[in-house]
């Protein structure tokens, strides 16, 4: 390697394992591998998504009548908080490449934060549905023609909303790591990788809570 | 890939903004009665543009080499399989007790 070489790149150097040619080549791994990764992610969902069509298209009008006991306007805030959150996580992968440390932490945390309180109203969502028994079992109670294709739905509804809702604790915890080694100074324009996967990861779940919002929330407006 | 920056912050604001009008259309369209399953095309159609948008420009795919999209190319695309290969099971054959297709 050449000796002469500017400090920011021997930072890089610094943190390339020894396998990979240059840091250049292990940015490029890193970042394939995390496709790959969200790429196995969409089969996940997909198996979840694809039952949702299969007993929607079987029980159009159970669906339809059990969606209409969600709230729409939480459930279009939320949709609003994640994507300011995906905004804010954006901003912090762009602070971290123009090398703004302070920046970096402060949209991290920012992104925490709007995670919470996506959380939070998804939490009182919950608690809502446990009391008017709404959630699937020996207690669920759905008047009219459609209780059993009904309680089909909300078994979508919890299984969909929790497995989404268990990616973005992961993601906090992620986005925890990574502000306080962003906070430590670890990252600059030359290595911030962390910052980037973490980006992507975080952006993955936006994208499953944009198919997750019409699917579960509005589609019980019309047929 | 990450050699500089290919978006401003006002990009990405604008990204943001083009998002947010995209979930009040969707809200706001699921309560007017297009008919015929029109709604269901109204709301997958947004979905997917602000899926592209999240795709294109918040995950940089857009700015990313050919590598990166086929690897999101095949993610969609043996979701396109699962999907498929699993709905015409369901208006072919008589699956769902009850249900829309049911012909005892």
């Amino acid at each position: 390697m050449n000796s002469a070489a500017a400090p920011a790149a021997s930072d890089a150097l610094a943190a390339r394992a020894h396998q990979f040619e240059d840091a250049e080549q292990q940015h490029h791994a890193s970042w394939l591998g995390m496709w790959v990764f969200l790429a196995t992610e969409v089969m996940f969902f997909g198996g979840m998504f694809t039952c949702y069509a299969f007993y929607r298209a079987g029980y159009p009008g159970a669906f339809a009548a059990a969606s209409n006991q969600l709230d729409v306007l939480l459930g279009a805030i939320n949709t609003a908080v994640l994507i300011g959150s995906s905004l804010t996580m954006a901003l912090a992968v762009y602070s971290a490449e123009t090398g703004s440390r302070r920046a970096t932490v402060n949209f991290l945390l920012l992104t925490i934060l709007l995670g919470a309180i996506f959380l939070g109203i998804k939490s009182y969502e919950y608690h809502e549905k446990f009391v008017e028994h709404f959630v699937p079992g020996a207690a669920f109670r759905f008047e009219g023609p459609f209780a059993r294709p009904a309680e089909i739905f909300f078994s979508f509804y919890f299984a969909m909303t929790g497995m989404h809702a268990l990616h973005m604790v992961i993601g906090i915890g992620l986005l925890a790591v990574i502000a306080i080694k962003a906070r430590r100074g670890r990252f600059s324009p030359a290595y911030y990788t962390p910052v980037e996967l973490t980006g992507l990861y975080w952006h993955f779940v936006d994208l499953v809570w944009i198919f997750l919002f019409p699917l579960l929330y509005l589609v019980g407006r019309h047929l | 890939m990450n050699d500089q920056p290919h978006m401003t912050v006002r990009s990405y604001i604008l990204i943001f903004l083009v998002l947010l009008a995209l979930t009040g259309l969707t809200t706001g369209v699921a309560f007017i009665d297009l008919g015929r399953g029109l709604n269901n095309v109204a709301a997958l159609t947004i979905a997917i543009a602000k899926a592209l948008l999240v795709i294109l420009y918040f995950m940089h795919a857009r700015y990313s080499d050919r590598f990166t999209w086929v690897i999101a190319a095949a993610g969609v695309f043996w979701l396109l399989i699962l999907l498929g290969g699993t709905m015409d099971d369901l208006i072919t054959r008589n699956l769902l007790p009850g249900g829309q297709y049911f012909t005892p």
